[in-house]
């Protein structure tokens, strides 16, 4: 059955992107609605539903890292640092913790907004630097805060982190321990952040992005405040991460320092990276993917290992797996899986793009 | 008054000095060429004016407001606009959307009516569309719009470049060598695109080498030479003047 979400989430995705006839592309839309919406109400196994309902916040962060990356071409390793804000910000606002108890749909919109004005404490101080120094500030950023959390033991718990948090109500039901309240949120915060990201990408501000990203002078010269447009992909980036936050602390009911390493900032890059940077709907695959390989592909290993008496643990090799498959991206289709033309133009062809 | 003024403008790099005391002015509706050996200060000027420098000394006033140390992008909002002497185009940006990047200071949609694609937002890059469309038409590339700037002809990518810059609606446009790399044929329809835009009221400075453009588009002269202004006046009086064809020859010439 999750087979079947994942061929059904991959595969009408890259059969949107390859369809251009208005009529075809909603057909294909409606199918994939359809299938997202109802099959949960067929055969809701649970642990099925778990994997979906985080894949489906990895796609929100990917959505949301690309506007960074793919739209402004800043690179932004310390994307984990928004979604720890997030989940802190839900653990702490509704939970015994601090004897908050705020509604999760209200602390869905404080979350951004937290985020978002982090994002600038971020861009503000780097909006001078480029490429490669960038990355490092970013990085140092991501290491930052969650060591934040974990000092501040009396706030957060320290490393043990923040436990039994408030299930969300909906209505006045609450969500209890079943993962599909979750699994439909994430598909509301994925259609949500496609809404918003496809309508920053067509806008004046979107233009300004990829100008930037493209020769920043010149951009300059045409009248784009390049401070306030990259502050702007720095705030707007981090919100999605906020709110992706939340719902993975509201589902897990638990949130602690070391759920957001480095790694996970590095896990929403590759994703960009597998499946096309700048893309929606290659960054949309690229999450898949690797959710795919994390959530469903290294467990079912794991346990075909463990039937023929073979004691290995496939998740501790996840690093590899991914190291692999980028490496295999990089040399056969720089562009990731779904490449948006422009950005794949200019990783083969380097002497056109920016001087 | 005169469009822009520049007055006793110097700016040194290390112990080299660009410029060295240039004052001139651009009057309105004039297409003002700015000539020299190599190394006269010429792009420097254009640097300065465009904020990409900022003068050691002296000061610049564009439209009776003083315009040096103030940042680039405020420079074009307030209606300077400039190509490069190598072509700067967003690469991989199709053409209609290079031009409407140049709208950018004409827009005036904020974060959440581009997030939420209010319908004034939509009417305004409606607008912006068709507006852009126009100034593709009207350098002659309305055929390709749809094509990657990088993908384009050289001299298609210097008219994209002016349409680009034309965008922003500016009352000054700044052409850095604008005929570099043209063939005659395209030399001479840049000279017809170089009178349309005067039609259109745009006040033009042009840096050229090309002196058949220059002596056949311009009104006036101004000549560097060594950060210096040396002269300045039309055409056949720059072309008399001994000064100049010292410059360019050599003295004893």
């Amino acid at each position: 059955m999750i087979y079947l979400y994942f061929a059904a989430g991959i595969g009408l995705t890259v059969a949107l992107q390859m369809v251009q006839a208005p009529r075809k592309r909603l057909a294909i839309g409606a199918l994939l609605a359809a299938i997202l919406l109802l099959g949960p109400l067929v055969n809701g196994n649970d642990a099925t539903l778990n994997v979906l309902a985080d894949a489906g916040i990895y796609i929100v962060l990917a959505l949301g890292l690309n506007v960074v990356v793919g739209y402004a071409g800043l690179l932004d390793l310390g994307y984990a640092a928004f979604f720890a804000i997030g989940a802190y910000a839900y653990a702490l606002l509704a939970s015994p913790q601090l004897g908050i108890h705020l509604p999760f749909w209200a602390i869905l919109f404080i979350a951004a907004a937290l985020a978002s004005l982090f994002g600038i404490v971020l861009g503000a101080p780097t909006l001078r630097l480029h490429g490669d120094y960038l990355a490092i500030v970013t990085l140092g950023f991501g290491e930052i805060v969650p060591q934040v959390f974990q000092n501040l033991t009396k706030l957060t718990g320290g490393p043990n982190g923040i436990a039994a948090l408030d299930f969300p109500t909906f209505f006045g039901r609450s969500f209890g321990q079943g993962s599909m309240p979750y699994y439909y949120v994430s598909l509301g915060a994925i259609a949500l952040t496609l809404l918003l990201v496809r309508n920053l990408r067509d806008s004046r501000l979107g233009r300004a992005w990829m100008a930037i990203r493209e020769d920043e002078l010149a951009a300059k010269h045409v009248g784009i405040n390049t401070t306030a447009v990259k502050l702007a992909a720095f705030a707007l980036g981090a919100s999605f991460s906020g709110l992706g936050g939340v719902i993975f602390a509201a589902k897990l009911s638990l949130v602690s320092p070391d759920l957001f390493q480095f790694q996970l900032s590095v896990l929403i890059v590759s994703m960009l990276v597998l499946g096309g940077m700048g893309n929606i709907a290659g960054v949309v695959v690229g999450a898949l993917v690797l959710t795919f390989v994390n959530g469903v592909l290294l467990p079912q290993a794991n346990t075909m290992a463990a039937a023929v008496h073979l004691n290995v643990d496939f998740g501790q090799y996840h690093f590899l797996i991914y190291g692999a498959i980028l490496v295999g991206i990089m040399l056969f289709r720089p562009g990731g899986l779904l490449p948006n033309r422009q950005r794949s133009e200019e990783l083969t062809n380097p002497q056109a793009g920016t001087s | 008054m005169a469009l822009l003024e520049l007055h006793c403008i110097s700016k040194r790099f290390g112990r080299v000095s660009a410029l060295a005391g240039v004052s001139f002015a651009v009057e309105r509706g004039e297409l003002l060429a700015v000539i020299g050996p190599n190394g006269a200060g010429k792009s420097t000027i254009f640097n300065a004016i465009t904020g990409i420098y900022a003068p050691d000394a002296g000061s610049i006033e564009f439209d009776g407001a003083r315009i040096d140390g103030r940042p680039t992008y405020q420079i074009a909002v307030a209606g300077i606009a400039r190509t490069f002497q190598n072509v700067r185009l967003f690469t991989f940006m199709p053409a209609i959307d290079n031009v409407m990047a140049g709208e950018h200071a004409r827009l005036r949609s904020n974060l959440f009516a581009s997030l939420l694609h209010v319908p004034g937002e939509r009417r305004e890059e409606a607008r912006a569309r068709e507006r852009a469309r126009e100034l593709l038409a009207f350098v002659g590339l309305e055929r390709v719009r749809n094509v990657e700037a990088g993908s384009l002809d050289y001299g298609s990518q210097r008219r994209l470049e002016i349409a680009r810059a034309l965008a922003s609606r500016p009352q000054l446009l700044l052409l850095d060598e604008p005929a570099a790399g043209m063939n005659p044929r395209e030399k001479a329809s840049l000279r017809d695109l170089l009178q349309a835009i005067r039609a259109r009221g745009v006040t033009q400075m042009l840096v050229e080498h090309d002196m058949s453009l220059v002596m056949s588009a311009s009104e006036r002269i101004v000549v560097l030479d060594r950060g210096e202004k040396i002269a300045q006046g039309p055409p056949a009086q720059i072309r008399a003047d001994r000064r100049v064809i010292e410059a360019y020859l050599g003295a004893g010439a």
